[in-house]
């Protein structure tokens, strides 16, 4: 090994494809060797069962090694490593393994003529040796299939009932806050509520402004052909004031909040922020879910005012460009064929849909684990979790208010 | 096995190098030899760039100034082919094993494997659990994902996928911190198996002095924005840099020292 040293201390102001050379032709012995040109070779020795080995046997010619073995129509009953130029452990493997599989079968494989570094290797690599186990086998078929399913089912009542519990956290907290008002905390309301609200004002003014120019458009293309296009104005105000901005705006929302109140809280527990709290004294729940859940609670019905607004003016403003309906004549309209109860029915899910989406993403913060995957994991659960539950609640909402007839 | 004995090969030469970020300059002139077989160990204060050192020697950081040969090859001005060649024959561990968590710890370490041509898949599931054997973790963690596995499992898994190539130097970025005294000795004792058998040259970037004392060839410190000092243990007890003194003959230093040699200074040659 020492001897090609020199060639390698002495050039190394040479360019580097030189140096590349002197490199490959380093001769080598010991395991840590440059870049192989040889590649191995098999030979038996006379028309004994001894193969002799020459060449190179590492990680690039294991596999080859392997095929030709198997090729073979006697197994050698030795192998003659004295030719052999390089091996690493992965060549030490392969024959070890070998040796291994011979033994199993009660024949013996000698391995002849190593090297002392090659005999050091091989003694390393034999005390390695994995002993493969097998792991835990799952169990298969009927009773496993129906074994998930109830487990699946079970975990899904228990995430609800976990939310409910989380609801009802929400609700003490909020009546003691009540109780002491001096403890809650204003600036905390405040923030959050700047947060939530508004600044997604420009987000969600947009959408149902374009919500409303879909509907004008899509809904006059329609009404044209009966000669309805006056009844566009209605189309355009029970949809938007009943269903769409609110429903939209919420959707928004559980995108926006829901997985920013998961990350932060998320966090804080993957930091044990939240055990320090406890052990100082301070309520999580206090803390940090009461001004969260609050503010949106305030806001939402707010932004949900915004989203019907801009609406109803994007709708206005796409009548009049394609139907000719002018801003006095849809404001007629609007105030003579819509109920003051279709804004009602709207905004009364607000804060329902609040309460979903805040109490969601809270209790998906709270499940982080102490790595960053399931801080992840939990912030895209908590979107889903929380959209799939807006729109849940607001099919509830259509039956309910169809059957009190509102 | 030739240590680094008679005429030493220099496996990683460092010259005149210079980092800095913004205003604050990390190194400057750092020079620094490694040679075949050794187990070099880093150490200096917080902020002396240890791993900044480490990043550049490895490429992952490119340096404002100076000159780096891993193995012969120029890290910075040598061509492609050339530095691609060099990835199979160094291996990195990252402090807490930087294993990629979406895969188990068997496709961790079969990941480099896959770059070998005609690899027969089988033979790489193998040759990984032969590797994962190796650093001494059992055959079921191969199965695990490393979110399951302990701090001290994770670093020896990526041990293990660092090693995968057989490499001739590997990188280890502080490979005991966050261990308890057992699992950090078992470590070392890891370390200095593997280096001996397989002829491996180690660059250890470390804080624990009984890492040093246990396995370290030579020591070399980073202080004012270069090496300061390199040798073996001796060497740095008879400095007189007041960090170097303060680091060697604090009281954890004297800790250390009095009790693995009583009477003596504990050193390598």
């Amino acid at each position: 090994m020492t001897g090609a040293n020199p060639a390698q201390t002495a050039g190394p102001r040479d360019p580097p494809e030189r140096g590349m050379t002197t490199d490959d032709q380093t001769p080598a012995e010991a395991p840590p060797a440059p870049m192989p040109p040889a590649g191995l070779a098999l030979r038996p020795r006379g028309d004994s069962a001894v193969l002799e080995l020459s060449g190179a046997l590492t990680v690039h010619e294991v596999t080859q090694l392997q095929a030709r073995l198997e090729r073979l129509e006697h197994p050698p009953e030795a192998i003659d490593l004295s030719g052999l130029e390089r091996i690493d452990t992965a060549g030490a493997w392969a024959l070890l393994a070998l040796e291994r599989a011979r033994a199993a079968e009660g024949t013996t494989l000698r391995l002849e003529g190593a090297s002392a570094e090659t005999t050091l290797l091989l003694d390393h690599v034999r005390r390695a040796l994995p002993e493969p186990e097998e792991p835990p086998r799952r169990e298969r078929g009927l009773t496993a299939m129906l074994e998930r399913t109830g487990r699946s089912v079970a975990a899904g009542a228990a995430f609800l009932l976990d939310l409910l519990g989380y609801f009802g956290l929400f609700l003490a907290r909020l009546g003691r806050t009540l109780r002491h008002p001096r403890e809650f905390r204003m600036t905390a309301l405040v923030a959050h509520a700047e947060e939530v609200g508004y600044r997604a004002v420009p987000i969600v003014g947009l959408m149902a402004f374009l919500i409303g120019v879909v509907l004008a458009f899509q809904g006059s293309a329609q009404l044209r052909q009966f000669g309805a296009e006056v009844f566009v104005v209605d189309l355009i105000a029970i949809s938007v004031l009943r269903e769409l901005g609110i429903l939209l705006t919420a959707i928004i929302v559980a995108g926006r909040t829901a997985s920013a109140f998961t990350a932060a809280i998320g966090s804080m527990k993957m930091r044990e922020e939240i055990d320090a709290m406890r052990t100082l004294g301070l309520d999580p729940a206090t803390v940090l879910f009461v001004p969260r859940i609050l503010a949106l609670l305030i806001m939402l019905p707010i932004l949900g005012l915004i989203a019907n607004v801009m609406g109803l003016f994007g709708g206005a403003l796409m009548s009049w460009i394609e139907l000719g309906i002018s801003p006095s004549m849809f404001r007629t309209r609007l105030l003579e064929g819509t109920d003051v109860s279709h804004v009602v029915v709207g905004l009364v899910k607000a804060p329902v849909f609040a309460l979903i989406i805040g109490v969601v993403g809270c209790h998906a913060g709270m499940q982080v684990q102490g790595n960053a995957e399931s801080l992840g994991r939990m912030t895209s659960q908590a979107v889903v979790t929380a959209i799939f539950a807006v729109i849940v609640a607001d099919a509830l909402f259509s039956i309910f208010f169809a059957q009190v007839g509102l | 096995m030739s240590g680094p004995a008679d005429t030493p090969e220099v496996v990683i030469r460092v010259r005149g190098l210079q980092n800095r970020f913004g205003r604050n300059i990390v190194h400057e002139g750092l020079d620094l030899d490694v040679y075949r077989g050794e187990i070099l160990g880093i150490v200096g204060g917080s902020g002396t760039g240890k791993s900044v050192l480490l990043r550049s020697i490895t490429g992952l950081q490119r340096p404002d100034a100076g000159r780096i040969e891993v193995l012969g090859v120029d890290i910075l001005s040598g061509d492609e082919r050339a530095r691609a060649t060099l990835d199979e024959r160094w291996g990195v561990m990252f402090q807490d094993g930087a294993l990629f968590s979406s895969l188990t710890v068997r496709e961790n370490v079969e990941v480099p494997l896959r770059a070998i041509e005609g690899l027969d898949p089988r033979i790489r599931s193998q040759l990984a659990d032969l590797k994962i054997s190796m650093v001494g973790l059992p055959y079921l963690a191969g199965d695990s994902y490393p979110a399951e596995l302990s701090g001290g499992m994770r670093k020896r898994a990526g041990l293990a996928r660092a090693l995968a190539l057989d490499p001739e130097i590997v990188f280890l970025d502080e490979p005991t911190a966050g261990l308890d005294p057992i699992g950090a000795a078992a470590f070392d004792t890891l370390i200095r198996g593997l280096s001996r058998s397989m002829g491996l040259t180690v660059f250890l970037v470390t804080h624990d002095l009984d890492t040093l004392h246990a396995i370290c060839d030579r020591v070399a410190v980073l202080a004012e924005r270069r090496v300061l000092v390199e040798g073996g243990l001796r060497d740095m007890l008879a400095v007189d840099h007041p960090w170097v003194h303060e680091y060697f003959h604090g009281p954890r230093a004297r800790a250390v020292f009095d009790v693995a040699s009583p009477g003596g200074t504990g050193t390598k040659e």
